[in-house]
């Protein structure tokens, strides 16, 4: 095929001119939508994504209702606008794995036993896609649900570690995960040190993956401030405005 | 996955026997069942493999035929992998469009043979652009008796390696079938190897019981020279890292024995 793409140059950075160990900008806020119960939005360099919870509510159909706690539901879905050539709105088949292993990834951060017989309904659309999706999609999604008041045992956050042009490197892009050896994305719960997310492609060592998912990890608590920072941020707000109305 | 009913006094029982080192099968915490790997079974299929993992039974069909290849990928064969939960292997498989589970299997048992590039898809190539081999990999759940990654991904290594093409000939941009016929090119030997997480200890190729009862699910695909291709977490709890690592090692040394059985050195 076509002569490789250079992805690390020879100062040791990358195509977007990061360090192997550096994030891309992160933005996230909180509460965006007023509709939903809960809410967020993260923005991951060109990664785009709005994360929405509603419930605990009413199970429909009631049949899927569970006696002891409450049913979990995720839908990740790519916008068809998000990439390159337009993605058919359909859910295709890697939607549905990846809404499957996200929702198994928050599912043991929520005290679901707090409510039988209701359903929590996550949905996150991807309104651009530039890799690392499913992780950002996690993080936004765990915002939401800690922003719908649902009890939580720790915020899931999530990150992607890689190897590219034979580096470890942190939180791939689109053009690093398409190109490279490697993708590692993480869902970890920081404050229990237990990980809920974990999927590979590519080839790796044991002590190459050793030394990935620690990068993976030590990404995922930076993020962890980040998204703690976004949730005080919507309350600070509040605060704000009722003390101006007091003056 | 399935919800079979486990009574409580039996998940109990089965927590218990693996926290004591035990399982209620007679078997150690890193003990496959017995597994059988029979090629060629299909003779109508371009390549089959019947594999048995203690109860569990997963026949694997390749079809190739010849197509477009991907406009990404002009000079490669496609590799399609699917994966069907037939109803007649458990009482909770239902007919209809494939359910997330069996989307998930497809899924994986094609990483495995993707990212360890077992097949040799620029070898299938025919006109470049316009004319390349397709291999469909089916996957079809015959008996659900726990741990369908393993046995379907194994199935699907061997059913590849007895697979024979027909050879076409190409003349001024068309192709010709000629009657000879030759084995898809492998390169790779990925063998997956699934631990289930009960009350913190892990256990290899968990039955269907244990699956029932496991917080969480991990699944490590190792390539021939030992590199991890393909890592899938499953289940509704988690993985410490240190359980993860210490399932790599074990995973590793699993795979080299699996390996023997489908590949004769």
């Amino acid at each position: 095929m076509n002569e490789k793409i250079k992805l690390i140059d020879e100062n040791g950075l990358r195509v977007d001119g990061r360090r192997t160990n550096e994030l891309r900008p992160i933005k996230i806020e909180v509460d965006v939508l007023s509709n939903a119960d809960g809410s967020a939005y993260i923005e991951q360099g060109k990664s785009k994504i709005l994360a929405a919870v509603y419930g605990p509510r009413e199970v429909h159909p009631r049949h899927l209702a569970l006696p002891d706690r409450a049913l979990l539901r995720c839908r990740y879905h790519m916008a068809p606008f998000s990439v390159e050539e337009r993605k058919s709105p359909a859910p295709s088949r890697r939607e549905i794995e990846l809404s499957k292993v996200i929702r198994q990834a928050l599912e043991p951060a929520i005290f679901l036993e707090k409510f039988p017989r209701t359903s929590i309904d996550v949905f996150i659309e991807v309104l651009q896609a530039d890799g690392g999706t499913r992780c950002a999609g996690t993080t936004a999604a765990a915002l939401a649900l800690a922003d719908a008041g649902i009890p939580m045992r720790d915020l899931v956050v999530a990150c992607a570690a890689g190897k590219v042009d034979g580096v470890l490197v942190l939180d791939l892009n689109d053009l690093e995960d398409k190109e490279g050896e490697a993708d590692l994305p993480v869902a970890y719960m920081p404050n229990l040190g237990a990980i809920s997310l974990l999927q590979m492609d590519g080839s790796l060592t044991i002590d190459e993956f050793k030394q990935a998912l620690e990068l993976a990890i030590e990404g995922c608590k930076q993020i962890y401030k980040m998204q703690k920072e976004a949730l005080k941020a919507k309350y600070l707000a509040i605060k704000e405005e009722v003390n101006s109305c007091l003056q | 996955m399935s919800s079979i009913m486990v009574s409580r006094i039996r998940q109990k029982q089965i927590a218990q026997m693996i926290a004591d080192g035990k399982r209620l099968d007679g078997r150690g915490l890193t003990d496959y069942r017995p597994i059988k790997v029979e090629a060629g079974i299909i003779e109508k299929a371009e390549g089959s493999a019947r594999v048995l993992l203690g109860k569990t039974e997963v026949v694997v069909g390749v079809k190739v035929e010849v197509g477009e290849p991907f406009s990404d990928r002009p000079n490669e064969g496609v590799l399609t992998v699917n994966s069907e939960f037939v109803p007649l292997a458990s009482p909770e498989f239902e007919a209809g469009p494939p359910s997330e589970d069996s989307i998930e299997l497809a899924r994986v048992v094609d990483r495995g043979l993707r990212e360890s590039r077992a097949i040799d898809l620029e070898k299938l190539c025919l006109i470049p652009g316009k004319k390349v081999y397709v291999v469909f990999v089916d996957v079809y759940v015959l008996n659900h008796d726990g741990n369908l990654i393993d046995a379907s991904a194994l199935a699907a290594l061997t059913a590849l390696l007895n697979t024979k093409i027909p050879v076409y000939m190409v003349k001024d941009g068309e192709i010709e079938k000629t009657s000879t016929y030759m084995p898809l090119p492998i390169k790779n030997y990925p063998i997956a190897i699934t631990f289930a997480n009960i009350n913190n200890k892990l256990v290899i190729d968990p039955w269907l019981e244990e699956e029932e009862i496991m917080d969480s699910r991990l699944t490590i695909t190792f390539d021939k020279d030992g590199k991890i291709c393909s890592i899938q977490k499953g289940g509704q709890g988690i993985f410490t890292p240190q359980q993860i690592i210490e399932a790599m090692y074990i995973a590793r040394e699993k795979a080299e024995e699996l390996r023997k059985l489908v590949v004769k050195s």
